[in-house]
């Protein structure tokens, strides 16, 4: 139970992790905009499009540097298309990444191949994201000998980094991805993400296939090298605590939408769209007697292929209004770090909850 | 594990070893080794091979030889010891002569189709798309028909002979290599470390040829190992029915149509040809799947 305790409790943070302090607003490290990826679902003789599902609908975030975000939704609301977007793995049918002041993808900007030198990612299973037909420190040196390192010059690479993540190289070096433990093989593509030193590593629920013990080490050694190499990380998980224990601003998505995103410990003391509350009171208590005794949703997410009129959550929505039917509610900066999609917080939105402007 | 911790001062030797990644290999190797089936049957086959090659030096009789005056000996007669056929030739000899067209028939269209079918497939498998759908849909087109269908017609249309019969197994073995070739090729192609490979900015090529490549040939190795046995079978069976090799050419299959006749009179000798077509497949089938175990990388 201890480490498990341990990477749950806040307090003990591991210093470095959360950068308290940001300085005064520079570029951001990486700016989205109105990133948009609809997949056509062919149907019938001839493939023609019969539907479109919305995986994810004009998202708009930055990532500052040197900040971990947590990215948290339920299955299905397009975390993992987000990540795939944002390393070019797939095509995004609209919107805009920048990278440090580049844009990604345009002729005068940022290549993609130079794109993957600067931001890297962890899958989420760590047998199928490794070759098992290659040595293991092969797969780590693959990219940069990709990338015009020699051959030995990529090996010895290899070998450094397989001492920052833990593992002995005169050990590991020429073992086969199946004759290593979850939590080596994980070890591994992290040390495969770091071979091109990258500023910004995506870890697509990196840890979440780890038994608890594991994990925590594996959390643990992400936030030394976080310090070490001096990364940006883009955090993908469904598990809460986790994202808590490691995030400095936590992003929450539905169905393709961003709904809230703001720093993690005012968006989990006090969370403002009513699907953040829901999915945050679904998290187990430790303290038996605070035990969660309603559901605080029920049904499934709707259909991404037909998703409802206006604000997304309202099917499932305790308040939801009739404004909510009518017109999707903007991605609104509460104060300065945070921001909620949501018509409860839109000013004179027509919500009973709203504030009034001229009142207060 | 004893020398771990000589080892672990200097991880050179490790890194050597990973780099040329031999070990995969030896392992394979090894588990062979152990497979006392698989080692047997290999011992079969070489033995049928060098037999086959060197006929001349195994048989004392011509092949070709008749003499109406020992027609049908049985087994044990003394100079023939396998007995003579229905035109009083050794049949020792024509069995060894005949292993040379069955196993010719058995092997090449296989080793053709395995060319020219896991290209295919595995280039359609990968680049996906239009291209997949047109190299697939026209296998369907020749899946449509069983194989032996299709070698007869074939043959049917081109005429009988030894070159006709291997390009009509051969066209008739394309479409399932190519179809398994395409399958694992796709399935490999969207595990998780094509795409990591692809996040650190490899080309297509170089992805192909270190991570696609080592990944899916063996697969389609295996499986074409395991078609051979269908092939002698299927080599056999045109023969047997006169689309394949013609007379008085030695084949098993051939053989065995002509021996039908005397199959009252020397039901032994009569069987012959189809035991040592039975025996050859089989070898080739065990030998299949003990290689597709030996190369299993989870074992």
């Amino acid at each position: 139970m201890s480490p498990l305790k341990h990477h749950v409790a806040t307090e003990d943070r591991v210093p470095g992790l959360a950068s308290e302090r940001h300085p005064p607003r520079p570029k951001p490290l990486l700016a989205i905009e109105h990133l948009t990826k609809h997949f056509p679902l062919k149907g019938g003789l001839f493939g023609r499009t019969s539907a479109v599902v919305q995986a994810v609908d004009d998202v708009s975030f930055v990532v500052e540097r040197g900040e971990t975000l947590g990215i948290v939704g339920e299955s299905g609301c397009g975390k993992s298309t987000t990540a795939r977007l944002l390393m070019h793995l797939i095509k995004p049918d609209r919107g805009s990444i920048v990278f440090d002041g580049q844009t990604v993808g345009v002729p005068e900007g940022l290549s993609q191949r130079e794109l993957h030198r600067q931001m890297q990612m962890v899958f989420q299973d760590s047998y199928a994201s490794l070759n098992p037909r290659l040595p293991v420190a092969m797969s780590i040196a693959f990219g940069p000998f990709v990338h015009g390192l020699g051959r030995t010059a990529a090996l010895l690479r290899a070998a450094d980094l397989l001492n920052a993540v833990g593992l002995e190289p005169a050990l590991f070096a020429d073992r086969y991805p199946h004759e290593l433990s979850g939590g080596q093989r994980q070890r591994i593509n992290v040390a495969r993400a770091l071979a091109l030193e990258p500023r910004i590593v995506i870890l697509d629920e990196a840890v979440s296939a780890l038994d608890k013990s594991v994990e925590a080490q594996v959390l643990n050694l992400l936030a030394d090298l976080k310090v070490r190499f001096d990364l940006t990380y883009i955090f993908i998980s469904h598990d809460l605590n986790v994202v808590r224990y490691i995030s400095d601003r936590v992003m929450v998505m539905y169905l393709g939408k961003v709904v809230e995103i703001g720093p993690v410990d005012r968006v989990y003391r006090d969370p403002q769209h009513p699907y953040t509350r829901a999915l945050l009171s679904a998290m187990p208590s430790m303290d038996p007697r605070r035990r969660t005794r309603q559901a605080p949703l029920s049904g499934d997410p709707p259909n991404p292929v037909r998703p409802p009129s206006g604000c997304r959550f309202r099917t499932r929505c305790p308040l939801a209004e009739a404004i909510c039917e009518q017109a999707p509610p903007a991605l609104l900066a509460s104060d300065t770090a945070r921001a909620v999609a949501c018509h409860m917080h839109v000013p004179a939105s027509g919500h009973t909850q709203a504030a009034t402007p001229g009142a207060e | 594990m004893e020398d771990s911790a000589a080892l672990a001062a200097d991880p050179t030797t490790a890194l050597k070893r990973a780099q040329q990644g031999k070990s995969y290999w030896r392992r394979v190797w090894e588990r062979l080794r152990e497979d006392k089936v698989t080692l047997a049957v290999i011992g079969v086959l070489v033995m049928l091979l060098i037999m086959v090659v060197f006929a001349p030096w195994f048989t004392m009789h011509d092949p070709y030889a008749g003499s109406v005056l020992r027609r049908l000996k049985p087994v044990g007669t003394p100079g023939h010891w396998l007995g003579t056929d229905e035109v009083g030739r050794d049949l020792w000899s024509r069995m060894v002569y005949g292993g040379r067209l069955s196993l010719l028939a058995g092997v090449v269209p296989v080793f053709l189709a395995l060319l020219i079918g896991g290209f295919l497939g595995i280039l359609a498998g990968y680049a996906g798309g239009l291209l997949n759908s047109a190299v697939m849909r026209l296998t369907d087109v020749l899946y449509a028909f069983p194989s032996i269908l299709l070698a007869i017609a074939i043959t049917g249309i081109l005429g009988a002979g030894l070159q006709n019969t291997i390009l009509a197994l051969t066209i008739s073995f394309i479409p399932p290599v190519i179809r398994i070739s395409e399958s694992v090729t796709t399935q490999v192609r969207n595990l998780d470390f094509v795409e990591a490979a692809r996040a650190s900015g490899a080309r297509r090529l170089t992805i192909m040829r270190y991570h696609i490549l080592n990944n899916v040939l063996g697969p389609i190795l295996v499986y074409a190992t395991s078609l051979i046995s269908i092939c002698i079978i299927l080599a056999a069976g045109l023969s047997f029915l006169g689309l394949g090799v013609t007379p008085p050419s030695a084949e098993w299959g051939l053989m065995l149509n002509n021996l039908r006749q005397g199959i009252w009179a020397s039901p032994l000798v009569a069987a012959l040809p189809g035991v040592m077509i039975f025996i050859t497949s089989m070898c080739f089938n065990l030998m299949s799947d003990g290689l597709r175990q030996a190369m299993d990388v989870r074992l």
